[in-house]
């Protein structure tokens, strides 16, 4: 008995490792604190590529693995409303808590799309804040890396120096691969889409390409055949290039639609590992590009 | 339609009046004047243009959260639990009982015949400090009886993965137990639960729970309480009047499945907790059970959900054993007492898989078995007819469609063989809806 209760107190009095560990919400922010923090950083994703952050469950093996993290690293703004909030009460971390040095939300360092002006579940799952699908704009990526280290700084003073200048280079290799995919995306500026889900407003928004339609009725809620129907009707109107779906998402509405309106659909990942070619948030981007462009020049 | 087009527009629209007015000279100079103008406006509209494209290219300042209204920003998050059925049944509900088992108080199930409305739940909570969460549910009953459900205090900075609840609460023993209500699967709870536990057991008391620093979830709990709440009876006692113990073990297995595993053990020593039932006469008399009442509970939940997405297609596996152990004194009708040993051992289990097929529809099946066991009531043995061997057992199939994540409705079909050679073949229609801030729940 007596060895039990000393081997739990060892369990308990474990030795803070050097450097962070980070329970990150999604891959893109993953993804980011690795680019910053290199080594010195432990991450655990939460979610794949292949899953729709709003819908999963704080599974035990996410609770095990938020209560030993030192920094909690989420998109925020109301994304993961369905499972962070328990998740982190049943953790029992207080670095991790709301308000702490170790709860960073992605989407505060940006500025929101798409902030609704009415709040009611009859216009199906809004975000009150705006959409949170922020990590498709690149220029937020950069935004929310500096904000990142400050805060990597602040919790791990050691490896302060280390995220300053691996955010340095960072920013300067992003910035040049944002000058880049901004040349390699002139053909797509003004090019009229249709969306699964409103995953992608910050990348048309970026790329001066026009949302025209939307295949979910309302957010959150399942394409219904009456409205695909509805869009096909629109689209008479005013047609569209592409239909866009995130690789998490059922193909079947965004197929149909195609296949009716003569029009490629497009399966983009959404975030790293949502394509077996985003295997990091520099090649995310490229993966989304040629995406866009090979279905274009098929369109 | 862009600014630019706008005002073209405008303009165009203003020049046949302009027509009928003046001579053909006078159009031509007012025409010159209108082209003028527009150019004008154009190259003001395409200033303002680039001065909005360069304020949206400029990186945005840290975001301010908006402090919304004082005097609400602090109000807790609201949630209401409106739900109702409508059941056909074969039997009589008043004649329902668990046959072979001592009444807990649970035999609200399975309901009124025809429409009635189900528990309403209003759930507030709220962050009470940097350090305290509040959560408060009272359930309403179609009875217009309104009984508080939980009113307790959880800790949110204890060191070391320490969690500290007080109040009232459900307890941890058991997986379905800290579950509420509007969360079943089935309309209608597992016998286990009504026949061991009396329903959701909710005990006044303190909970502290301690998550090992694992990275295999692992969690440890210890609960005490006053022990009024079936199997316990309310006791005018200082000190603790039941323990709890638990252990939970959870994990995935790859990215499409996960598991949890519970075990729990509840101690209690009642005092006079009484029960009605019918003597061999069939007349109701009150009687009571004094002693020590033990209660293991084992539970297994396993979940699958393709790469680990579970809003397409996703498959929940539950299952509970639930063994009982009482030894004391009964005393059978307390108007002509007679008191002798009791002493029973009983078990129940249930076991339920629910397979969602398409994003909005769920099909669920449920076996529900309970087992006399042994069964040593001396002397009063012959009097009371329910704790003759019986082996209660249930069906249920059930089929529900979510518009959304806030509204369902569900078809159950049960077969109920909860009475002593009398089997009921139930149907019933249930909506259970969600209003307000709904939190999530638990795996």
């Amino acid at each position: 008995m007596l060895r039990i209760v000393l081997l739990l107190l060892t369990l308990t009095a474990l030795p803070a490792r050097a450097g962070l560990s980070v329970f990150a919400c999604e891959p893109e922010w993953g993804a980011l604190v690795r680019e910053l923090g290199g080594e010195r950083v432990t991450v655990y994703e939460a979610t794949s590529g292949l899953m729709d952050p709003h819908r999963i469950e704080a599974r035990p093996s996410l609770i095990a693995r938020a209560r030993n993290a030192d920094l909690l690293l989420c998109t925020g703004a109301e994304l993961e409303v369905g499972w962070l909030p328990l998740l982190i009460r049943q953790a029992a971390n207080p670095r991790i808590q709301p308000g702490q040095p170790g709860y960073f939300e992605a989407a505060r360092q940006v500025n929101l799309l798409e902030v609704p002006s009415r709040i009611d579940r009859a216009e199906g799952d809004v975000h009150p804040l705006g959409n949170p699908h922020i990590q498709l704009d690149p220029r937020n990526i950069l935004r929310v890396a500096e904000a990142l280290a400050a805060r990597m700084g602040e919790l791990d003073a050691t490896g302060r120096g280390l995220y300053e200048t691996r955010l340095a280079d960072f920013r300067q290799r992003w910035l040049k691969a944002i000058t880049n995919w901004e040349r390699q995306a002139l053909p797509l500026k003004g090019v009229a889409v249709v969306v699964h889900h409103k995953v992608f407003t910050y990348l048309l928004h970026w790329l001066g390409m026009q949302e025209v339609a939307v295949l979910e009725p309302k957010p959150g809620i399942e394409p219904s055949a009456a409205h695909l129907g509805r869009v096909l009707e629109g689209l008479r109107q005013q047609p569209a290039r592409l239909i866009l779906r995130a690789t998490y998402q059922d193909e079947r509405a965004a197929d149909w639609l195609g296949s009716r309106a003569h029009i490629p659909a497009v399966a983009l990942p959404a975030t790293v590992g949502g394509s077996p070619e985003a295997r990091d948030l520099t090649s995310l981007f490229d993966d989304i590009l040629r995406r866009l462009l090979a279905a274009g020049s098929q369109g | 339609m862009s600014l630019r087009q706008f005002f073209a527009g405008g303009a165009m629209a203003v020049l046949p009046c302009l027509a009928l007015a003046a001579p053909q000279s006078d159009i031509e100079a007012i025409r010159a004047e209108i082209e003028a103008l527009k150019r004008q406006y154009e190259a003001r509209i395409a200033a303002l243009e680039a001065r909005l494209a360069e304020a949206e290219q400029k990186p945005a300042a840290p975001r301010q959260e908006p402090a919304g209204n004082p005097a609400t920003a602090f109000n807790p998050a609201i949630s209401l639990i409106l739900s109702g059925t409508y059941a056909h049944l074969q039997r009589d509900p008043a004649t329902w009982r668990l046959d072979g088992f001592l009444p807990s108080g649970a035999e609200t199930w399975p309901g009124k015949r025809s429409f009635s409305l189900g528990e309403s739940e209003l759930l507030l909570s709220a962050n009470i400090d940097p350090y305290l969460r509040g959560e408060f549910m009272l359930a309403a009953s179609p009875d217009n009886e309104v009984a508080v459900e939980n009113a307790y205090l959880e800790t949110l900075a204890l060191p070391a993965g320490f969690t500290l609840k007080a109040g009232r609460f459900y307890s941890g023993i058991g997986y379905i137990n800290e579950q509420h209500p509007h969360a079943w699967d089935f309309v209608d709870p597992p016998y286990a639960q009504q026949a061991f536990l009396g329903g959701n057991r909710a005990e006044d008391g303190v909970q502290l729970k301690w998550l090992l620093p694992t990275d295999t979830f692992f969690q440890l709990g210890l609960e005490a309480g006053r022990g009024a709440a079936f199997p316990g009876a309310e006791r005018n006692k200082n000190g603790v009047g039941a323990w709890a113990l638990t252990a939970r073990l959870g994990g995935d297995v790859g990215v499409s499945h996960a598991w949890l595993a519970g075990l729990g053990f509840l101690s209690q020593r009642p005092q006079d907790r009484r029960f009605e039932a019918e003597d061999v006469n069939g007349n109701w008399v009150e009687n009571s059970f004094s002693g020590r009442s033990r209660l293991w509970v084992a539970s297994l939940v396993w979940k699958w959900a393709p790469e680990g997405n579970p809003k397409y297609r996703n498959f929940k596996l539950q299952g509970e054993y639930y063994r009982s152990r009482e030894q004391g004194d009964l005393t059978y009708d307390l108007s002509h007492p007679v008191t002798d040993a009791f002493r029973r051992a009983q078990s129940g289990w249930y076991a339920q898989g629910v397979y969602q097929f398409a994003p909005r529809w769920r099909v669920g099946l449920r076996f529900d078995r309970l087992s006399a066991g042994t069964v040593e009531a001396g002397a009063n043995g012959g009097q009371l007819p329910i704790l003759a061997r019986h082996d209660p057992r249930r069906v249920s199939l059930m089929a529900d469609y979510s518009p959304s994540e806030y509204s369902r409705f569900r078809l159950q079909l049960s077969r109920d063989e909860a009475r002593r050679d009398q089997a009921d073949n139930q149907l019933l229609l249930q909506y259970v809806l969600s209003l307000g801030a709904h939190g999530a729940h638990a795996f």
